[in-house]
């Protein structure tokens, strides 16, 4: 069309046909058969968890009345002997050792992961920060075995080296399963903050840029807290993947029940008392067999716990910063 | 960034850019080229902004307007690959250059952006974020209220200082941002579009705040909106694109700088012209 831009008649032909083709039947079809697929998927996921807690449920009551001992036993008891005459379960000392392990290993993973997060996020250089942040995220990719035997091989040993004979090191001990666990969980930390604190807008950066902020304040009083409920959320997570780890844990801090403040002692977790009564001679059907599913459900009832409070932290704090 | 930078002196603007009547030059930039790796941004750019002025950018998009603007405060340097040549200065020292600190620079020359950007915060806390970092010692509460009056919000937040600033209309999270930037008391602010996200009445308000900070400020906006321009402004600075170069990538030129009341009837350049009346853009 060549028309002066001061004389632009109302076009006289009507608009150019389209075609347009529809949709498919099959294309209709999808509307029909994809909801209720997706349904039914979602359906075995729930129907799975809720069978797993009642057969853990159904198996717990047992060991009760197997056992022949009531809930404020089981759980304010600290002492744990299956041979013992009675057995004695009590399972303080498991959580102990769960809390030590989670603990020690919380107290390497967070900061450094955190420290991680932010240097990938807001220091380092585009090219570094693709090399690294995967080779943070193959940490996560070591079989926990793996872990376990560099506990044994090279952690402990090197703990001996250093601190005895002025301090006595058991060969299985908390403080190396602390060491493996926590670098184990780093990559949880770091991969998942850098992801958050990288998401938080350009515009708020340039805003504190602005008002003239250095790098290190914009990292930490604006990035930092409007990443938080992420960064929690990474936290909880490394945390309850620290609870919930077995192998590592079995192999470095051992099958010692006790209470003991000194990490260069041994403990149990309750995922490992889980695998050894497994993998013991303990019958079928006995108090002891039974007493790793009460041990399950407790180890359950934290996790959900865990996720039930890092929901509500979450939830505050979304409030507060978006 | 490698530049050898000799101090400019304020009143001594180049001559392609004569500064209003009656003020002197707060920013300068003589000769600027900027890059972003190899795409050409600038070329040439000449410019002396007054002081306690309103100086408009105006020209089509992806002339540059933003690029010439963030130089000032040295914002550009956080972008990968920018590079610039020529030389800038504020108040008569260099901008650009190893030895100048663009921490303390970026207080001087506050900036306001296109997009209201308020921290996740409090009302209260977006307007003390600045001074707090900066070490202000005075009465906070007082710079706040004080800050938030100068950006005629006041009223409207009076109630809700303790209320995130997220929870402010659009309008209002502008004026928010620029309380914000009041608050480190700076002496230039540079304005990226600030009404390009807001609706009209809102527009109206930022633009009278404006006229209202002129006496204390220098106030260099970025518009696309020329009836915008012809509203606020004292100067206007009109940038082009030029003729393609080697790559055919057209980096930005000043085609003409004026008063605003010049630029708009009697157009010097022939490009300014004809992107004023329409014919480009
Ligand atoms: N961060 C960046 N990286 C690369 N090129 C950029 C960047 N910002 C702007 N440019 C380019 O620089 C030129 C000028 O952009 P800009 O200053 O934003 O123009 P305006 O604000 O006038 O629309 C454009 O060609 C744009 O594509
Ligand atoms: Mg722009």
């Amino acid at each position: 069309m060549t028309q002066s831009p001061q004389t632009t008649p109302i076009s006289p032909e009507p608009p150019p046909r389209r075609s347009w083709a529809g949709r498919s039947r099959l294309q209709s079809a999808q509307e029909f058969v994809v909801p209720p697929l997706i349904f039914v998927c979602a359906l075995i996921t729930v129907l799975t968890t809720v069978g797993i807690v009642f057969v853990l449920g159904l198996e717990t009551v047992r060991f009760f009345r197997v056992a022949g001992i009531g809930l404020f036993e089981f759980l304010g008891g600290a002492t744990l002997n299956p041979k013992a005459d009675p057995p004695r379960y009590g399972i303080l000392p498991l959580l102990w050792g769960t809390f030590v392990i989670a603990f020690g290993s919380s107290l390497i993973a967070l900061p450094i992961g955190l420290l991680s997060a932010i240097f990938l996020s807001e220091y380092a250089p585009r090219g570094l920060r693709a090399v690294l942040k995967p080779a943070l995220e193959l940490l996560a990719g070591i079989p926990t075995i793996v872990y376990g035997y560099l506990a044994l091989l090279l952690v402990t040993p090197v703990l001996k080296a250093v601190l005895e004979p002025a301090i006595r090191v058991e060969f299985y001990n908390a403080l190396s399963a602390c060491i493996v666990v926590g670098v184990m969980i780093i990559p949880m930390v770091s991969s998942l903050s850098e992801d958050v604190l990288s998401a938080v807008p350009r515009g708020l950066r340039e805003a504190a840029y602005g008002l003239g902020a250095t790098k290190f304040e914009v990292a930490t009083r604006v990035v930092l807290p409007a990443g938080l409920s992420g960064v929690l959320a990474s936290f909880l997570l490394a945390i309850s993947r620290a609870v919930g780890e077995t192998m590592a844990v079995l192999l470095a801090a051992g099958v010692k029940p006790q209470i003991v403040l000194n990490p260069l002692r041994s403990v149990e977790t309750m995922t490992a008392y889980i695998v050894n009564v497994m993998k013991g001679e303990a019958a079928v059907g006995s108090a002891e067999h039974l007493s790793l599913y009460a041990v399950g459900m407790a180890l359950f009832a934290i996790t959900l716990a865990m996720n039930i409070v890092s929901g509500i932290i979450l939830k505050h704090f979304r409030e507060e910063y978006e | 960034m490698s530049l050898d930078q000799q101090p400019i002196v304020s009143r001594n603007p180049s001559p392609a850019a004569p500064p209003a009547p009656g003020a002197d030059a707060v920013l300068v930039a003589r000769d600027l080229s900027v890059w972003y790796g190899s795409t050409q941004a600038l070329r040439g750019v000449s410019i002396a902004i007054p002081r306690n002025r309103i100086t408009a950018l105006i020209g089509p998009s992806g002339c540059g307007k933003s690029t010439l603007l963030r130089c000032f405060n040295r914002m550009n340097d956080l972008i990968p690959g920018f590079r610039m040549e020529g030389q800038l200065g504020f108040d008569g020292d260099p901008v650009a250059g190893p030895e100048v600190d663009p921490v303390t620079l970026r207080r001087r020359v506050g900036m306001v952006f296109q997009k209201p950007n308020p921290f996740p915060k409090t009302v209260y806390h977006n307007v003390a974020w600045g001074a707090r970092i900066n070490g202000y010692t005075g009465d906070l509460d007082e710079l706040v209220e004080r800050s938030l009056r100068r950006a005629a919000l006041w009223d409207e937040v009076k109630d809700k200082l303790n209320r995130s600033g997220l929870d402010l209309s659009g309008g209002q999270q502008q004026r928010l941002c620029i309380a914000r930037t009041l608050a480190v008391e700076p002496e230039v602010i540079l304005m990226d579009e600030p009404c390009s996200a807001l609706d009209p009445i809102s527009t109206a308000r930022v633009e009278d705040l404006m006229e209202d900070l002129k006496a204390e400020y220098t106030i260099v906006i970025v518009t696309h909106n020329m009836q915008q321009a012809r509203r606020v402004s004292d100067m206007t600075a009109c940038l082009m694109l030029d003729e393609a170069r080697g790559n055919g990538h057209r980096p930005g030129v000043l085609a003409e700088f004026s008063p605003t009341d010049v630029l708009f009837t009697t157009p010097k350049d022939p490009r300014t012209e004809a992107y004023i009346t329409g014919r480009i853009g």
